[in-house]
């Protein structure tokens, strides 16, 4: 008796002591808010990025925040307009739209000393290029000479380097692209085109888990999974200097644990308000909630694949159906505001000048029940008299609005069996079944923009065999718009063919645009001058702390 | 008993095998992780080719979880879709959540039993019946709707505490973490002890002790106690595991990066070597907590031997 008395106090003892020991362990990752004024550090919510943080393998909203912290490309997008400008570029000159001339500004360097040259971009660019790194950016430099080589459609490659990348000087160098394309300049803000500093090749691994960088902050400590903290970096030579010390990132499982956290006064700065505390938001944050639109355009894709969707008359059938949505009904109720009825293709971020109108879907992308009632027959009627929209169940509100959306058809068209909504568990799920060409009916189609052009708005997503066009949609009249607009040298005459392309889209109705996607953002009172970019990343520089 | 843990210890080659192979082949069925990995843009080809071949995908499936196992056993788990070792991962969340699962199995042994103890020996007392009442509340309602409500009144209303545990997860933090996960279990502790001391209250053991004068506390914390605790002990340590594994709401209302976070990740991600890997430690968990338990039985109840 006395002996198991001994073994139960043993075992208590070994439980405290794992108690103590798992406790010592975890010390390291205190959370620190603090400091004020210009050196006070913002704490704010963030995701798991799925990749690793390279710049031409980050392809997700979560990753591209802290590129845009770390890294100043060539050019940079205008955080409040949108529009490319040069930040270190010093020219960017060609003559024929094919081969451009660029000399990098003097003066900048990476944070660990190491000067940025032209060297600095042509490596990472053919890094980035290069097959066997695997980088899921690649397709970006699909426009420069040479990339069939290194990144041959199948088989190894042939070459290591990019044919159409030469370095002619410490600062300088040209590239050569393989077909025209006027605006290509413009898509050099992209983080893909960042330029990288040796110790990436060097010490691979070392990098991924502190990356150093040439933009205004670099990384204090990183903690993969669940921490990032950057400092402001004292030497960065930008225009663009941090109005605050640093920002803590912090990895948040679930969004709305960050917007908990924010209302406890916990965190700084929340930049996906969920929309199950929409209804709430007014009353926890007042003017501190930011509902500002950025360059995302959710539709619905049709598979062009199946025969049944894909009828000369078809078109009749997808504008019956895009009039038979309610827009502004759904994006009230559902969305609370937070997305906006789609008038276009594109997206309010544009601006008019670079593409956006509001008038260019006009009555197609009005909910008009008698009408729709009217073209759904005259093209047909929905093939097997029932239609499923798929949709990944696993993020986002997705159900929510595709039941709605469908609710709407069915009343539209009098009818109970004319929609429903089909759920795939998981977005890799979706993604699976997307792109093996396995839809039978529509499904949920999000564009968010690379770049604020109108041509990332058409051409990946409409073009014959482009990258994301995903419902196969082929049109020869399009196509040639694209490529008339690809080699225009004027930037104005190039939106308007653009347009025209856009108009195509239309008449055709290749896919339904349903709503301009807002960012959403809530902040606490101690910081301020907080703004969300066109890719609905908050602006991490220009914030204040009081 | 010696032989007994050998034969325990050989019995669970097969289980551990066989357990593996289903959850490998349950989240291949799941589909293509590749298709997720480019977003909302169709990853061409050519790096799908690449990608595949880097993470093994491109072979059979009965190669792929042979070339698993054969890593395993020198200890390489695989690589995450983010570039980080299976084993980082591991050594990040197994700390956290275990600490986490500490913190409740004490809730459950300190408060079930104490709970359990009190209403056993008053039976039909108010204590009794309130407690009953109490315990059949925290039963019935889910966890996520104790987690979320706590978190709300004592993090925000309140501000007694963090409404998200920071990422090194300190103890303090996950007292209110540690209660919640607790909550359901501790509730059938308590019934469990109650129902077991009520039992053996009447037992011919208690009423000797009882008649040879012992005090009453040694009686207690002795005789009826020790006997009554054997399917406490049971349950407990059947429920570590369980604790571990659906760790996973707790973790996500209180943002700890945890196990269950991992996991999440994993199936969402349809990382295979995510998802495999920690489903493969939490077996191993189970299974030797089993053991364990079996072997406490001995340690509990002398008459109880293992040849």
């Amino acid at each position: 008796m006395r002996g198991s008395t001994h073994a139960l106090k043993a075992m208590g003892g070994a439980l405290a002591a794992v108690l103590s020991a798992t406790a010592l362990t975890g010390c390291g990752g205190g959370v620190s808010t603090g400091g004020s004024g210009p050196d006070g550090i913002v704490s704010s919510s963030w995701g798991d990025p799925q990749n690793p943080l390279e710049p031409a393998n980050t392809n997700e909203v979560q990753g591209g925040k802290v590129l845009d912290m770390l890294f100043r490309g060539l050019k940079r997008y205008d955080p409040r307009t949108g529009a490319a400008q040069d930040m270190l570029a010093e020219r960017i000159d060609t003559t024929d739209s094919i081969t451009f001339h660029i000399t990098v500004k003097d003066g900048w360097s990476f944070s660990n000393g190491e000067k940025v040259t032209a060297r600095s971009f042509v490596d990472a660019w053919n890094y980035g290029a290069y097959l066997k790194n695997a980088q899921k950016n690649a397709y970006f430099f699909g426009y420069i000479d040479g990339y069939d080589q290194v990144h041959p459609a199948e088989g190894d490659p042939t070459a290591t380097t990019l044919s159409g990348l030469t370095v002619t000087g410490d600062r300088t160098f040209t590239v050569r692209l393989s077909q025209k394309f006027s605006t290509w300049p413009d898509t050099l803000g992209y983080a893909a085109f960042a330029p990288l500093p040796r110790t990436f090749y060097d010490d691979h691994a070392g990098w991924l888990a502190k990356p150093v960088g040439n933009g205004p902050y670099s990384v204090d400590s990183y903690v993969r999974g669940s921490q990032m903290s950057l400092r402001r970096w004292d030497g960065y030579p930008g225009p663009d200097k941090p109005l605050n010390g640093g920002v803590d990132l912090r990895v948040y499982i679930d969004n709305n644990t960050a917007y908990t956290d924010l209302v406890a006064g916990n965190l700084d700065l929340v930049d996906d308000v969920p929309a199950s505390q929409l209804r709430n938001v007014k009353q926890d944050l007042g003017d501190r909630y930011i509902n500002t639109p950025a360059g995302i355009i959710q539709t619905l894709a049709f598979p062009y694949y199946d025969k049944r969707w894909n009828t000369p008359n078809g078109y009749k059938l997808r504008t019956g159906l895009s009039m038979a949505i309610n827009r502004p009904s759904i994006t009230s109720r559902i969305f609370r505001n937070t997305r906006t009825p789609a008038k276009d293709w594109t997206s309010p971020v544009l601006g008019v000048d670079g593409g956006f109108k509001d008038t260019l879907c006009g009555d197609s992308c009005v909910y008009d029940p008698a009408r729709a009632r009217k073209l759904v027959q005259e093209g047909g009627g929905i093939p097997g008299g029932t239609m499923k929209i798929s949709y990944n169940a696993d993020t986002g509100s997705h159900k929510e609005w595709v039941d709605a959306v469908c609710n709407s058809i069915n009343n539209a068209l009098r009818s109970d069996r004319a929609c429903v909504g089909n759920p795939l568990g998981t977005f890799a799920d979706f993604r699976n079944q997307v792109t093996q060409s396995k839809m039978s009916g529509p499904f949920r189609a999000g564009w968010q923009m690379d770049y604020p052009l109108i041509q990332n708005f058409l051409q990946p997503l409409y073009y014959t065999g482009a990258s994301s066009n995903d419902g196969k949609w082929s049109n020869r009249t399009f196509d040639g718009l694209v490529d008339r607009a690809n080699a225009e040298s004027d930037t104005a005459t190039a939106v308007r063919t653009f347009q025209q392309a856009e108009e195509v889209v239309r008449d055709q109705m290749a896919a339904i645009p349903l709503w301009y996607q807002n960012g959403s953002a809530g902040y606490a009172p101690r910081i301020s001058n907080v703004a969300l970019n066109p890719f609905s990343v908050p602006v991490y520089n220009e914030i204040k702390v009081a | 008993m010696g032989r007994y843990v050998i034969r325990r210890l050989l019995q669970m080659i097969p289980v551990f095998f066989g357990a593996t192979l289903l959850i490998f082949l349950m989240v291949n069925v799941m589909g293509d992780p590749i298709a997720g990995l480019c977003g909302q843009i169709q990853c061409d080809p050519a790096t799908t080719a690449q990608l595949r071949a880097q993470y093994g995908l491109d072979k059979p499936l009965w190669q792929q979880y042979l070339t698993y196992m054969g890593d395993l056993f020198r200890g390489d788990f695989g690589t995450a879709f983010n570039g980080q070792p299976v084993t980082e991962l591991m050594a990040a969340a197994f700390p956290v959540t275990i600490r986490l699962t500490l913190v409740a199995i004490c809730f459950e042994i300190v408060i079930g039993i104490t709970l359990g103890v009190l209403t056993g020996l008053w039976r039909g007392r108010p204590i009794d019946t309130g407690v009953l009442l109490l315990t059949l509340v925290v039963i019935s309602v889910p966890t996520f709707v104790t987690g979320l409500l706590l978190q709300l009144l004592l993090g925000v209303e309140w501000g007694i505490i963090k409404p998200a545990v920071s990422p090194g997860a300190p103890l303090d933090e996950l007292i209110v973490p540690g209660l919640v996960l607790a909550s359901v279990s501790l509730a059938y502790v308590t019934r469990l002890t109650r129902t077991s001391i009520a039992e053996n209250a009447r037992s011919d053991y208690v009423r000797t002790a009882r008649a040879k004068g012992l005090p009453r506390r040694r009686v207690v914390t002795r005789h009826l106690l020790r006997n009554s605790l054997i399917p406490v002990v049971t349950f407990i340590g059947a429920d570590i595991g369980a604790l571990m594994g659906g760790a996973i709401v707790t973790e996500r209302i209180f943002n700890i990066h945890g196990v269950g976070y991992q996991l999440y990740q994993g199936i969402v991600r349809q990382n295979t070597q995510t998802v495999v890997g920690f489903v493969t430690v939490l077996v191993l968990v189970f299974l030797l907590i089993n053991l364990l338990v079996d072997l406490l039985y001995a340690v509990l109840d002398p008459r109880i031997r293992y040849a």
